[in-house]
């Protein structure tokens, strides 16, 4: 491996990944790294290729080409283009949220927590067969999944409606909701599809709040696809910028807001435009960074 | 190669009357995405319509020329049956429509198992058989003792398949209908708020695919001879088959689907065995809906995430 | 094309228009009956068709169409109408907090009352028929119920929890079947020893039909299960040397108690228990047998929900991406479905050949699968106290039908009401699918709950799409 980064920095490392659909190459050879610890943000127009990259990552798509490699903590690595797609959560630890909500939506909110949980339970009731018998520690670990669930409730604030079905939760909430349950998994990398798309402006506060408690509390980095540039600007300690599925840019927040070539990738302007957009991408930043 | 020249015209003469069952399935599938079941049934039903009908006009009203008669059978065979598949769509789907997805394959399965009993009820459970009509043939070959003919049943069975497809693929492709039902199945709400007709324009597929089935109907019978009320399930089945192989909603596929299905058919019973012929369908269905559920003509789907 | 416009704006239409509506009904109906109602072929003499025209019937079908359809138009414009001054619960902004309806009340002592029921019918039959051989039709009627209910609860597993469209289940019941006939008069395995082995044996075959329609959805799944129980009905015909074809198989050991023959002679039943012989001891017996059975599938099913591999259903029928995401091995959990489900479906295939003694192709054929689901489907999918009202009236039923004898005096002697008895099925499942498509029970209860189990609404609840 010739990764530019030391290894054990990386929890995610994506080296000429490639996704042809037909006759559209929607990722064309991009690589990129998700640090240790860091929220990663991936943006860029629409149809630039960013939930492609998702789906390659968590298994969904079988890559055309590239190499996806995900470490963990105690160095064991995985290759998750190699994984079943249930395995990337199971194995790797790389949980997920989608852009459309996928909540279980006719299970209640304190059920969709305790799916989340299936491996270690499935153990617990040993793989069903003792579970079934009533021996094992099957009540005891299901008792803990609930206070884990609870746990996470609390943290998201919707303990008080854990027996109501999901498919009832506001839109908000149902967006919190689904970021608790892949957190449910204990995973080593949390993907978001545009966590905050459809939140107002309180709500995607305490979205950028509980993202940082992941980060800092839970130790899990964070890889998100995100529109909202107050969102992307004001959390991510890192960003990548796709482009009709090439890379366009790297670096920090600070180096992607002057980056020409990001501006004029958003806005298909004149470079003597961007200084205007500039100022107006800078301008969002101090006020929202006042209220957090 | 006699044998096989035979077994050719003979699996083509099936493979005519699968395809025309076949479209009325692709056709539902494709506009409102349901598979109906009692399609089979409808055909079996429309059998029963021309056999009776063409008793009528012989043997009540002494009509002499069998070739007028038949003509008669089949366009008056093609309205009956097409009321049928547009009350049956009124009164079992359309209320259906949009509601929880199981409940239209429920009520398809209802209809069907309505169908044939109905028919048992008021026609009896035996087989009936029609009198002689249109014998003999043309000889193609006649070598060693082996005769291969083409018989006038069968020239008639394709003639007709032949112009109703040519007509029908006018229909669909060249008139205000046939855009409106594109339009349905590529989208309905937006075909309704283009201000297209949908609930119309479904009845219509449905009006159209009776009409269709009721075609193979009154050509299964000419071909046979002999109808019983059971005889929706097993063509059904092998027409959707069809409809499956060659891409569901496809109309050529639906076609192309059906002479294969029939080619198969008649091969497998010549040269293998004539006890495993709906074995032989049924394993088709099941290995093309797995390995190839797109079919010959059909789009392949992603998977959306 | 004035009837084809129907909906709840219509609710307020006058008495003239609904007899319009009906009359256009009534002449749909005519033209429906022309001419398959019309004329009867009859098979003459020289085996040549006659027609026998038969209009009054048809005067008499269309009369009836035009009645059904001025009373359901009344019946709709009042629910329309009520329907208009009370909101959904779904138009609530905020969560309804509503008192357990009287339906709801009803239904936390139906099952008690059911089991009860269950438990004791065979000493109401003997009490209300003044004898136990009196009341043999009703404990046979009994073990009929009993067996769908079984197959049903069998096949929700599949269906109402994982979400898997199955038509083919009747093939597991065949495979059952066979299982205990092939074993039990090849090796003499006594009836116990067949049972687990014809489940096991269902479980396998489960999984080897599973395993190639994991990818399929819906109704594509739906038809290949069919096809597969298509192909194994004809296997199971045009195998003459191991299944015996279309004769099937007979004189297949009859049912014992726990060993003990139901005979009349010395070390039969009756003798070892003191009691006068009676052929109906073994009817008695097996009643129980499928009543514990059944109840055997009810609890092990009500079990596995509260465990994870039954929330992993449910999940899987609700959303199986997200359910890849959460890292659930959807294979084998379809798998796990699918073996489960065959496993009962054999289970019930074995009772059903220990009753019969004799089986054969036939009575494995599509009607049955059918039946089935449209069984789960009626009593509303995953809901195991509708599934069991389902079975008693799709097959309770039809039944009845073969009661109501004094229909002769109407139609005449040659009407014979079981003669209807798959045609008023068939309309049956058209009409409650129109009336409840989902469902006599349409609510999900939870499996967990940190303070309360609340009923989830059924539109919120999906039917699966694998």
């Amino acid at each position: 491996m010739t990764a530019p980064i030391p290894q054990r920095d990386a929890v995610l490392t994506v080296e000429h990944l490639s996704m042809r659909f037909g006759g559209l190459l929607a990722v064309n050879d991009l690589s990129f790294v998700v640090r240790r610890g860091d929220i990663t943000a991936l943006i860029g127009p629409n149809g630039a290729g960013k939930t492609t990259v998702f789906n390659c990552i968590t298994g969904f798509y079988k890559p055309t080409e590239g190499m996806l490699t995900l470490r963990h903590a105690d160095g064991t690595g995985h290759l998750l283009e190699r994984l079943p797609n249930h395995a990337v959560n199971r194995r790797a630890r790389v949980a997920r949220t989608f852009q459309n909500i996928r909540l279980f939506q006719g299970m209640t909110v304190l059920e969709n927590l305790l799916v989340a949980q299936h491996a270690p339970l499935m153990r617990a009731s040993g793989m069903t067969v003792l579970g079934l018998l009533g021996v094992g520690g099957y009540r005891s670990a299901e008792a803990a999944a609930i206070e884990r669930a609870k746990a996470w409730l609390d943290r998201i604030g919707l303990i008080a409606r854990a027996d109501d079905p999901a498919g009832d939760l506001p839109y908000g909430a149902q967006r919190r909701l689904e970021i608790a349950r892949a957190m449910c998994t204990e995973p080593v990398l949390l993907c978001l599809d545009e966590p905050a798309a459809g939140l107002n402006p309180r709500e995607s506060l305490e979205l950028n709040a509980l993202l940082r408690h992941i980060r800092d509390v839970d130790g899990t980095s964070v890889l998100l696809i995100e529109h909202d540039m107050s969102v992307v600007m004001e959390i991510s300690d890192h960003v990548v910028v796709l482009d009709y599925g090439v890379k366009i840019a790297d670096g920090t927040p600070g180096e992607i807001r002057s980056d020409p070539r990001v501006i004029a990738a958003y806005l298909g302007v004149e470079d003597e435009e961007i200084e205007a957009v500039d100022a107006e991408v800078g301008l969002t930043v101090p006020v929202t960074g006042a209220e957090a | 190669m006699d044998v096989f020249l035979q077994q050719l015209i003979n699996g083509l003469t099936l493979g005519s009357i699968y395809g025309l069952i076949a479209i009325g399935y692709t056709m539902v599938f494709g506009i409102i995405g349901m598979v109906n079941f009692a399609h089979g049934d409808v055909f079996m039903v429309s059998s029963f319509v021309a056999l009776i009908l063409f008793l009528l006009l012989t043997t009540w009203l002494g009509l002499s020329s069998i070739a007028l008669a038949l003509l008669i059978v089949l366009v008056l065979t093609m309205v009956l049956t097409a009321l049928w598949g547009w009350a049956i769509e009124r009164v079992a789907y359309r209320p259906l429509r949009g509601s929880f997805r199981l409940a239209p394959l429920i009520s398809a399965i209802g209809v069907s198992i309505f169908l044939s009993n109905f028919v048992q009820v008021t026609q009896g459970a035996r087989n009936k058989p029609t009198p002689p009509m249109l014998n003999g043939g043309i000889t193609l070959l006649d070598q060693g003792g082996y005769a291969v003919t083409l018989s006038y049943k069968q020239c008639l069975i394709m003639a007709v398949t032949a112009v109703l497809l040519l007509g029908f693929w006018y229909l669909v492709q060249r008139t205000s209908f046939g855009r409106a039902q594109r339009a349905c199945e590529q989208d309905r709400r937006m075909a309704a708020l283009l201000g297209i007709d949908v609930d119309r324009t479904i009845s219509l597929t449905f009006v159209l695919g009776a009409a269709l089935a009721a075609v193979a109907g009154v050509l299964y019978l000419l071909y046979y001879g002999v109808v019983s009320f059971s005889d929706g399930f097993v063509p059904g089945v092998k027409a959707f088959t069809a409809a499956v192989l060659g891409g569901i909603g496809s109309l050529p596929g639906a076609v192309l689907g059906g002479l294969i299905i029939g080619l198969i058919e008649t091969f497998w019973s010549a040269y293998f065995s004539i006890e495993y012929k709906d074995v032989a369908a049924f394993s088709i269905l099941a290995i093309v809906l797995i390995f190839m559920p797109s079919g010959i003509l059909g789009r392949a789907e992603v998977e959306k995430v | 094309m004035q009837a084809s416009r129907t909906g709840p704006s219509d609710g307020a239409a006058s008495f003239p228009d609904i007899l319009r509506d009906a009359g256009l009904y009534a002449l749909v109906a005519l033209g429906l009956c022309i001419p398959i109602v019309s004329f009867r072929t009859e098979l003459s003499q020289n085996s040549a068709l006659d027609l026998v025209p038969r209009w009054g019937l048809v005067a008499g079908l269309c009369a009836a169409v035009f009645v059904v359809r001025v009373l359901q138009r009344l019946v709709l414009a009042r629910r329309d109408a009520r329907k208009a001054l009370t909101p959904s619960a779904h138009q609530a902004t905020e969560a309804v907090h509503g008192e357990p309806n009287a339906g709801q009340r009803v239904s936390r002592l139906a099952v008690p009352v059911f089991v009860g029921f269950a438990l004791g019918l065979p000493l109401i039959a003997v009490l209300a028929t003044g004898g136990l051989s009196q009341s043999r039709y009703w404990i046979d009627l009994g073990i009929l119920i009993l067996t769908y209910v079984m197959l049903g609860w069998g096949l929700n597993i599949v269906v109402g929890l994982a979400g898997l469209l199955d038509l083919g289940y009747v093939a597991f019941y065949a495979v059952g079947a066979y299982a205990y006939a092939l074993l039990s008069t090849t090796f003499g395995l006594s009836f116990w020893v067949c049972l687990p082995l014809a489940g096991l044996f269902a479980a396998l075959w489960g999984m080897l039909l599973g395993f190639p329609v994991l990818r399929l959805r819906g109704d594509y799944l739906a038809i290949v299960t069919l096809a597969f129980g298509e192909i194994i009905r004809l296997v199971l015909i045009n195998w003459v040397d191991l299944t015996g074809g279309a004769a099937g198989i007979s004189s297949i050991p009859r049912a014992t108690f726990f060993g003990i023959p139901f005979t009349a002679g010395d070390d039969g039943f009756a003798a070892r228990f003191g009691l006068t012989f009676d052929s109906m001891h073994r009817n008695v017996f097996l009643y129980y047998l499928i009543l514990a059975l059944a109840l055997l599938t009810n609890a092990v099913t009500l079990r596995l929900r509260r465990l994870p591999i039954g929330r992993a259903w449910e999940a899987l029928r609700e959303d199986e991406i997200a359910c890849r995401s959460l890292g659930i091995n959807t294979t084998t959990t379809k798998l796990t479905a699918f073996a489960l489900g065959a496993m009962f479906g054999g289970f019930a295939g074995s009772f059903f050949a220990v009753r019969q003694g004799f089986i054969s192709p036939e009575s494995f054929n599509f009607l049955e699968s059918a039946i089935i689901l449209a069984i789960v489907v009626l009593g509303g999918m995953g809901s195991q106290v509708g599934v069991a009202v389902a079975a008693i009236a799709m097959v309770g039923g039809p039944e009845m039908l073969r009661n109501l004898g004094f229909l002769k005096a109407i139609f005449g002697e040659g009407f014979d009401p079981s003669e209807y008895r798959l045609l008023l099925f068939g309309l049956a499942m058209v009409a409650m699918m129109v009336w409840r498509p989902r469902g006599l029970i349409s609510v999900r209860v939870p499996s967990v709950a940190l303070k309360e189990r609340r009923a989830i609404a059924g539109s919120l609840v999906r039917e699966g799409h694998g």
